[in-house]
């Protein structure tokens, strides 16, 4: 089994018609993924190399079933695109925009949250999510990914995400889905979200996640690990020497008053028994062990 | 992207939040003007991205055009920690009845507004939140509802301010708010927040930080940038649109994607060596981009080796190996490159760099080998 998205998840990608959005839509349909329409207000009736286009994300469901939404739209149209595919009844709404303004996420989590349970929202600014040999919805390259399981993967960081799912390549190991939840200071899934869907995976046996400094995700993702997990987790948080104050390319990734640390984190992620490696590599080599052990 | 005290200022002056009347210089012959103007006595005040400018002698007040020439000429070009200060704010001093605090931030972790207040004002927050927690009166604001004047006025009589500012509060948190969130504000913060013994309740310091990310909805916030503090080789990146924040050692650090640039960073450290900076040349590593990223590193003259560490995922290796051979076709370097490229078509891009290996072109298979070739190539 996978988290979140499988062989069954029917896609639509809202900004399929632009660049960006067309190139990732055909990619992820050459995967294998389900691809069933793309929205457009005033493109209704045309099609993406023969994928649909349908005027709003509530047509392209009554016409399709599509239940999950992929956002490429320019971020200033991100906030109305993600509310539109709520009130269509999309139950995941995966936004790989970045630049949205802090003000504006904040404003539809909490719509979502209160209005629309049943909508899970991943991002903005992530890459997306893969549930290798069923779907891949984003920009994550499929062929890095394995196949199967016992691994699952949740991570805050892009190019990070590609790494740890080449390094268990590299060493054979299957991934049931790998999750990148994306750095901006408010993000639709955490990594709580995605650690609670694991431990209920029955395929998933062990869990890598990959943070980044800044925030408090880290160590409230800790917290939960102690209380709730009793799969093996093995780590990696980026950031261990960035200087305080300075903000290192992410809206996420940022230290300020002592507070998020790397330091900090990893100390709080071994305190709840995660396996914390100190590069990607070694979180890789301390998976291995995992698995091998399994 | 943060503001100075001045821009700060003018910018909760447009949700009409009260300040102190006054203007901002670079010349000691205007600060006199200005202070002649708004009326002695004014306080003169450094206008620099660091805190602590009182300590500093950042802030200063002037009786009379003789005292505030005097002060002006001094502080301009003042250094205080490292920043040389070329603008200087001259306002109308205030009399002060008593100092408050008030910001709006988001909290990230219960992904809401949170809005903290405290009769404790003039000093810094932490050291009031370390202190004497209970000093500081904090309400959290789901934006979907906003901030209502009935919730301000809860909050303000739970803070146990002078009774006398209360209406003043409520009217000035419910602009800041505002400010906040319709300014595109990460940060907007008062300290300190002042009642006058006349009963009016005012701003007497402005500390703004707004998101980049919603330039678009305000075109007026490029003239920001132009105040953003950066040493010159974080202007340079800035002009080529690179993500670059310089740091202090030796090794010149180019890899695709902020947290893969992070992690470089902390390779280089782990294996003993020292950082020169942090550069993130995104997803793609076409040769404009590398050359550019080339260029501005080949530049700080700390610079002893170069990392370029590329994970090919949509970007397949061959083109970042294309990349990397053009662009040094346009540098002329002066240190060595050492080169880890890993993921997609690898095997591709390494074969298109081999014949091109030499004492100043490397290529190492992992990470942690590439860091450690570099670190010792940078301590010679």
């Amino acid at each position: 089994m996978s988290i979140f998205l499988d062989e069954n998840s029917k896609v639509i990608y809202q900004g399929l018609t632009g660049s960006t959005g067309r190139y990732y839509g055909l990619l992820n349909r050459e995967y294998g993924t389900n691809v069933v329409g793309g929205t457009h207000p005033k493109k209704a009736g045309e099609n993406v190399e023969g994928i649909p286009i349908f005027a709003n994300a509530t047509e392209a469901r009554e016409a399709t079933g599509a239940n999950v939404s992929c956002v490429f739209v320019p971020a200033p149209g991100v906030q109305s695109a993600v509310i539109e595919a709520a009130e269509a009844g999309i139950e995941l709404v995966v936004v790989i925009t970045e630049g949205v303004p802090a003000q504006d996420e904040a404003y539809f989590y909490n719509l979502l949250k209160r209005d629309f349970p049943n909508t899970r929202l991943l991002g903005p600014n992530c890459p997306g999510l893969i549930s290798p040999g069923k779907a891949n919805v984003g920009i994550t390259a499929g062929h890095i990914a394995k196949p199967g399981g016992p691994v699952g993967i949740v991570s805050r960081s892009g190019t990070l995400t590609y790494q740890a799912l080449y390094e268990l390549q590299q060493k054979d190991i299957g991934v049931t889905t790998c999750v990148g939840i994306g750095g901006d200071p408010v993000p639709g899934t955490s990594f709580i979200d995605c650690l609670a869907a694991f431990e209920a995976d029955p395929d998933t046996k062990a869990v890598m996640m990959i943070g980044e400094i800044g925030g408090s995700a880290e160590e409230e993702a800790a917290e939960f690990i102690k209380n709730n997990m009793t799969k093996p987790i093995s780590s990696y948080v980026a950031g261990v020497t960035a200087p305080p104050g300075k903000k290192m390319g992410h809206a996420g990734a940022i230290v300020s008053g002592g507070k998020g640390t790397a330091a900090a984190k990893m100390e709080a992620l071994t305190d709840a028994g995660v396996r914390v490696g100190t590069n990607p590599t070694e979180a890789g080599e301390l998976m291995a062990e995992i698995v091998a052990g399994l | 992207m943060d503001l100075l005290e001045y821009q700060g200022k003018q910018f909760f002056a447009t949700y009409g939040i009260p300040v102190s009347d006054g203007a901002a210089t670079d010349n000691v012959d205007e600060a006199v003007a200005i202070a002649d103007r708004v009326g002695y006595p004014v306080v003169v005040k450094a206008q620099v991205h660091v805190g602590g400018r009182g300590k500093a002698g950042g802030v200063k007040l002037a009786n009379n055009a003789d005292e505030c020439r005097e002060h002006a000429s001094n502080i301009l070009g003042l250094d205080i920690k490292g920043h040389i200060v070329k603008i200087i704010w001259i306002e109308n001093a205030s009399d002060i009845a008593e100092e408050y605090y008030a910001s709006f931030t988001l909290d990230r972790s219960a992904k809401k507004h949170l809005g903290m207040l405290s009769a404790e004002g003039g000093v810094e927050i932490e050291t009031v939140a370390e202190e004497n927690p209970d000093a500081i009166a904090k309400i959290w604001i789901d934006p979907v509802d906003g901030l209502s004047e009935e919730v301000a006025r809860a909050w303000v009589e739970a803070a146990n301010l002078n009774p006398a500012a209360n209406d003043g509060a409520v009217d000035i948190l419910m602009k800041l708010y505002t400010a906040y969130v319709e300014g595109d504000a990460d940060l907007c913060e008062i300290n300190p927040l002042i009642l006058k013994p006349t009963g009016e309740v005012h701003a007497l310091d402005a500390k703004v930080s707004l998101d980049a990310n919603a330039i678009y909805e305000h075109p007026e916030y490029a003239q920001y940038d132009a105040t953003q503090p950066r040493d010159d080789r974080e202007e340079a990146a800035h002009e080529k649109g690179l993500q670059y924040v310089g740091l202090e050692g030796s090794v010149g650090v180019i890899a695709n994607g902020a947290g893969l640039a992070m992690s470089t960073v902390d390779v280089i450290n782990q294996v003993g060596g020292k950082p020169a900076n942090f550069l993130d040349i995104g997803g793609g590593a076409n040769a404009d981009v590398m050359a550019g990223a080339l260029e501005v590193i080949n530049n700080d003259p700390n610079v002893k080796a170069i990392f370029i560490n590329i994970f090919g995922g949509i970007t397949r290796g061959e083109e970042v190996a294309n990349g990397i051979i053009e662009a040094m076709g346009r540098v002329q370097l002066d240190s060595p490159m050492i080169i880890r490229l890993d993921g997609t078509n690898a095997d591709e891009g390494r074969a298109i760099l081999q014949p091109h290996l030499s004492d100043m072109l490397m290529m190492e298979p992992t990470m942690l080998d590439a860091a450690r070739k570099a670190v010792s190539l940078a301590q010679g």
